[in-house]
């Protein structure tokens, strides 16, 4: 019951940047230029969801009774929930939408090529996260989602990319991604990881939330 | 070197004392002016009929496309306050630098010495100009701005024969611009003090301005008070604020973003639509109108943004490609 009403929580936390967004974007309050500010809230926002969802596997080191992994589709499913609104966003606003302009910005800016592939990497992720794509994937299924990770790293390239010199913010991001692909793969830690904690008895059927 | 006005006591002065007598009065005429202009341009369908329209420089015909006053003063990139566009604006309410303001002017010049923000207000009179500005990251606005031509400056001084090069820097005094100190990750690398430099030519060019207002008052502190760098056919970079130093050099100096990302920041930094930046196109610009979400649009960039019959001849030969 407990994890229903913190799910439930979740929910409502993740729509507040936009429902901020559009607030602000109504009553006049995002700055001079709304639509980077947007453009740019979105990116982030995208980034900080897929950084969170890939936290919830490493999260049991620190507190294992918890069951973390129920909130992991959630979280990516998120994250490519506000990337699809950045892309549009993009666009509509950046480009006019014009799928000529796209298809130019894709081959000559580097850093808009490198933001399209990690979001084309996160469409079949997305679209094979229910249960059902799970039974039926199978052991491919784990493959196929630890496409994440090269996901997770092209966008952190985009991000820094895309800066002018103030690679502060950025960074920050940065380092949570080296953290968690630390984590994810000094087997010293992941051998602990894997040991199935008590508490998760629905992870003994492969399927996770 | 610097000494800023300490809060309590700008608290306690009128806005009147603060202002020099010339830019108020000035102030008092361009309110005037432009109000009239407006209810007149209003009530014509847009056709200019007073004040400045014959004065060659002062973009009169650029009126009906103002950027609004909210936008010219809270989207502004200064990043002695921070990187963000929004930020400056809060950060810069206790920066409000008076007529003791000092400018070091020094190099290849007759009279070289520190004048104050008052010295160089009694140099000659202000007028308005309108002018497009163009930001190398693809955005663009139309401002009001008010001041005097920087070759006001140059005819007092008088550089020399020596004097090829002017050098202009920002104030460096991480108390009153905190951006200036380092993040977190020591990252944020740009060299201070900010440095800008000309050519003498385009230093004595008649559009080169130096702002000292926007919209009939007094420069904000994220707009580069007290005294702003204005030229109108160069990425807005080149526009460097809160100028504390001129220097007549004959060497070409090294501008801060040049010298920072040199294949992507070039010494001229002419708005030029067919040379892109390495990361994005120049050839389109998004022109910010007001601060509504739909008020922004995008429209082609021009050479020279829009200024090639005044500038033009300034570049003959050269080769825009190489000299970005």
């Amino acid at each position: 019951m407990w994890i229903k009403i913190l799910k439930c929580i979740s929910h409502i936390l993740a729509w507040l940047p936009l429902v901020y967004l559009l607030y602000g974007g109504y009553n006049h309050q995002l700055g001079g230029d709304p639509q980077e500010k947007v453009l740019h809230e979105l990116g982030s926002w995208g980034l900080i969801f897929l950084l969170l969802s890939l936290s919830m596997t490493p999260a049991r080191i620190l507190y294992s009774r918890f069951p973390w992994i129920r909130f992991r589709r959630m979280l990516g499913l998120y994250s490519a929930f506000y990337l699809l609104l950045h892309l549009i966003i993009y666009v509509i606003f950046f480009l006019g939408f014009s799928a000529s302009e796209l298809l130019n910005e894709i081959i000559e800016r580097p850093y808009i090529t490198v933001g399209m592939l990690a979001f084309s990497g996160l469409i079949p992720l997305a679209i094979t996260s229910t249960r059902r794509a799970q039974r039926r994937l199978g052991k491919k299924w784990k493959k196929l989602h630890q496409l994440v990770y090269p996901i997770a790293g092209l966008g952190l390239v985009h991000f820094v990319w895309q800066s002018k010199s103030d690679l502060n913010e950025p960074l920050a991001y940065v380092s949570w991604g080296i953290i968690l692909i630390v984590l994810r793969f000094y087997p010293a830690i992941r051998k602990k990881m894997n040991k199935p904690p008590v508490s998760l008895s629905r992870e003994k059927t492969g399927i996770v939330d | 070197m610097v000494k800023l006005k300490s809060k309590s006591r700008s608290e306690s002065l009128t806005e009147n004392q603060v202002t020099s007598e010339s830019v108020f009065w000035n102030r008092r005429e361009f309110v005037k002016r432009f109000s009239m202009g407006a209810a007149f341009a209003s009530s014509m369908g847009g056709v200019q009929v007073f004040g400045q329209s014959d004065a060659p420089y002062s973009g009169e015909s650029l009126r009906s496309e103002l950027s609004s006053e909210y936008v010219i003063t809270h989207h502004n990139n200064f990043y002695e306050f921070s990187t963000s566009k929004e930020k400056p604006a809060q950060m810069a309410k206790s920066f409000n630098p008076g007529l003791d303001w000092k400018v070091e002017i020094t190099g290849e010049v007759e009279a070289p010495g520190t004048y104050t923000l008052e010295d160089i207000l009694s140099w000659g009179q202000q007028e308005e100009r309108i002018y497009r500005l163009r930001c190398v990251e693809a955005w663009s606005m139309v401002v009001p701005w008010m001041g005097f031509q920087l070759s006001n400056i140059l005819k007092k001084v008088q550089p020399n024969s020596h004097a090829r090069y002017v050098e202009f820097k920002t104030l460096k005094d991480s108390s009153v611009f905190p951006g200036q100190k380092r993040g977190v990750f020591g990252m944020h690398s740009l060299p201070w003090p900010y440095t800008e430099g000309l050519t003498l030519a385009e230093a004595a060019h008649p559009l080169t301005f130096i702002a000292t207002g926007v919209y009939g008052k007094n420069l904000p502190g994220q707009n580069g008070a007290p005294l702003r760098l204005v030229v109108p056919w160069k990425y807005g970079f080149k526009s460097i604020k809160s100028i504390v130093s001129i220097n007549f050099t004959r060497n070409q100096p090294v501008s801060t973003w040049n010298k920072r990302l040199p294949k992507e920041y070039g010494f001229f930094a002419n708005v030029n639509p067919e040379v892109d930046h390495p990361r994005w196109s120049q050839a389109t610009e998004r022109r910010i109108t007001n601060e509504s979400f739909f008020g922004v649009k995008k429209i082609p960039t021009l050479m020279f943004n829009g200024y090639s019959d005044e500038v033009a001849h300034l570049y003959k030969g050269l080769d825009l490609r190489k000299y970005y």
